[in-house]
């Protein structure tokens, strides 16, 4: 089976973000960027899906501007066989993703669809869902146990009550959740032999699809920071203060 | 306008964020309707029609929504939303509304809002990015607004309401998903989104056995719901729906109670909007106390238990 992986790059997760002055965005100038962790968990179970001899072939994806060719030089150090960038300089929000995803998806019928339950930075954790939704597949999102078994899909999920198991037919989209692995790091040698695998660029404008943002991001502010409080002496003294002054035992 | 809130259930009792999903959906200032779908919901329905601000409750019943799939459903709210006129879904931030709502927006070929925390009217909306660090406000001219909202951020719908229960013939079961099982975790307590208090423990109570023999007495005395980091989940110590993050559960109780947990910013996110929070962790420097309210800095093992047995006293 072919697997699809979709990666995106983003602010890395250590980086703590500012806004910028002007209220119009975060400031991403010199900041530290990486693949998203979702997208890199998805990787791996992609990539052990073929150590395992059940997956044929491992091709990354993402949308963006040039510079997500770095984000996918990483998935094909992790053990992608080879990478598209969907490129644009323009402004992608999920919906616009979804679609070009679903042109890439229609050309390369993969059976499976991998893609992180969001995106570390605008948190919207829609992706997965739309594409599943514009190909009429079935989806199993927030991911933490994936087996294949012949034409079907084995999937357990991290839902709010515990955990659920469903069968889906091929082909699908899952969405990873944190505990589907450990993604692997790429070492020296397999980040070499990554240079040399095929990363195709496609400009976005030969998908033929509508990618116009359809939301506005009027205004980004920072929330009110919350005050330390009070270190106390004692649990005596932390009861007192429960009681007396906060008044919520 | 009129909005369509999708009633989380498991077909017999109604979820405690479509309440809060409830009351968000008044915010756009137009009749409330319900749609409830699954499988002999009928005490669900009635216990929606009962919640005060809602128009009409729209029943579903079918074999195919019991196990309520994201596919099945999706096509129902399109059809819903399509056929009625709706121009508003809403959905609760929760695993079931986050699996439901962006589906179904691609069906309607509009552009979903997750996690909303206020709603200054339909397409203008406020949500968290970045975990919580930095909040945008997000402007919409779709003809169909679909979002989901953060619970915490809306009070629970009172009851008080009588609305009709209207039903409906139910769309095709596109039938590529199937559910296996479901392991939920049954707990005596209050559900974690929604208590008034929350115990949480990190890794530093170093292990499953230590968890729950530490921090149980004091949950029970507090009459809390037990929490935890995603440290102390990823070994193992409890199942995964203990967790609260940016990732696992956002909670805002009256009370956070942080033992052994040393406040990583994807946890910090999932918390920080707590009435009052305390934190006990034997590192002074822990980041946790720089959102405490009042912390403790002292072994959890002597701390914890002194603090039960002082509630007990009091």
């Amino acid at each position: 089976m072919k697997i699809l992986v979709p990666v995106k790059r983003v602010v890395d997760y250590n980086v703590k973000v500012r806004v910028k002055s002007d209220r119009s965005g975060v400031e991403l100038a010199g900041v530290k960027m990486a693949i998203n962790p979702f997208d890199e968990i998805s990787v791996e179970e992609a990539v052990r899906l073929k150590e395992a001899g059940i997956a044929t072939e491992v091709v990354a994806v993402s949308c963006g501007s040039a510079a997500s060719q770095e984000t996918l030089r990483t998935a094909l150090a992790m053990g992608a066989d080879r990478a598209i960038l969907v490129e644009t300089d323009a402004e992608l929000q999920p919906l616009a993703v979804g679609k070009l995803l679903k042109a890439v998806a229609d050309r390369e019928q993969p059976q499976l669809v991998i893609c992180g339950k969001q995106a570390i930075d605008d948190d919207a954790n829609q992706t997965g869902q739309i594409l599943a939704a514009l190909m009429g597949w079935a989806q199993a999102t927030f991911a933490s146990k994936l087996c294949v078994e012949g034409e079907t899909l084995r999937v357990t999920r991290e839902v709010d009550g515990g955990l659920e198991t469903l069968e889906l037919k091929l082909p699908a989209v899952v969405t990873s959740d944190l505990r589907l692995n450990e993604p692997r790091y790429a070492t020296l040698p397999n980040i070499m032999k990554a240079k040399k695998k095929p990363l195709d660029v496609i400009p976005a404008a030969d998908l033929g699809v509508d990618i116009a943002p359809r939301l506005r991001h009027s205004q980004y502010s920072e929330p009110p920071v919350r005050k330390a409080g009070i270190k106390v002496a004692d649990v005596a003294d932390l009861i007192a203060r429960l009681r007396n002054d906060a008044k919520v035992i | 306008m009129k909005v369509l809130v999708i009633a989380e259930h498991d077909n017999g009792k109604l979820a405690g964020a479509t309440l809060n999903a409830v009351t968000a959906a008044q915010a756009f200032g137009a009749p409330v309707h319900v749609l409830v779908a699954g499988h002999d919901t009928a005490a669900v329905a009635g216990e929606a029609a009962g919640l005060a601000g809602v128009a009409e409750i729209i029943a579903v019943d079918a074999a195919h929504y019991r196990d309520q799939s994201a596919e099945n459903l999706a096509v129902l709210v399109a059809d819903v939303v399509r056929g009625e006129g709706f121009t508003g879904v809403v959905a609760g931030g929760t695993s079931f509304g986050k699996n439901l709502a962006p589906r179904t927006a691609a069906l309607l070929d509009v552009a979903p809002v997750s996690d909303v925390v206020s709603i200054a009217g339909a397409g203008r909306y406020v949500r968290p990015v970045y975990a919580g660090n930095v909040m945008v406000t997000v402007e919409s001219d779709e003809a169909i607004q679909v979002i989901t909202v953060r619970t915490t951020a809306f009070a629970a719908a009172p009851s008080g309401g009588a609305a009709g229960v209207r039903e409906r013939a139910p769309a095709a079961d596109l039938g590529v998903s199937r559910l296996l099982g479901r392991e939920l975790s049954k707990s005596e307590r209050p559900e974690l989104a929604a208590a008034r208090v929350v115990v949480s423990g990190g890794r530093g109570l170093g292990s499953g056995e230590k968890y729950r023999e530490v921090l149980e007495p004091l949950a029970d005395r507090l009459g809390a719901a037990l929490g935890a980091s995603r440290a102390a989940v990823d070994a193992g110590y409890v199942p995964n729906d203990y967790q609260v993050g940016q990732t696992g559960k956002i909670v805002a109780p009256d009370l956070y109670v942080a033992v052994g947990i040393s406040g990583a910013i994807q946890h910090l996110a999932g918390m920080k909007d707590s009435k009052v929070i305390v934190a006990i962790n034997k590192d002074p420097d822990a980041p946790i106390f720089q959102v405490a309210d009042f912390g403790l800095v002292g072994d959890l093992f002597e701390a914890v238990p002194q603090l039960a047995d002082g509630l007990a006293a009091g």
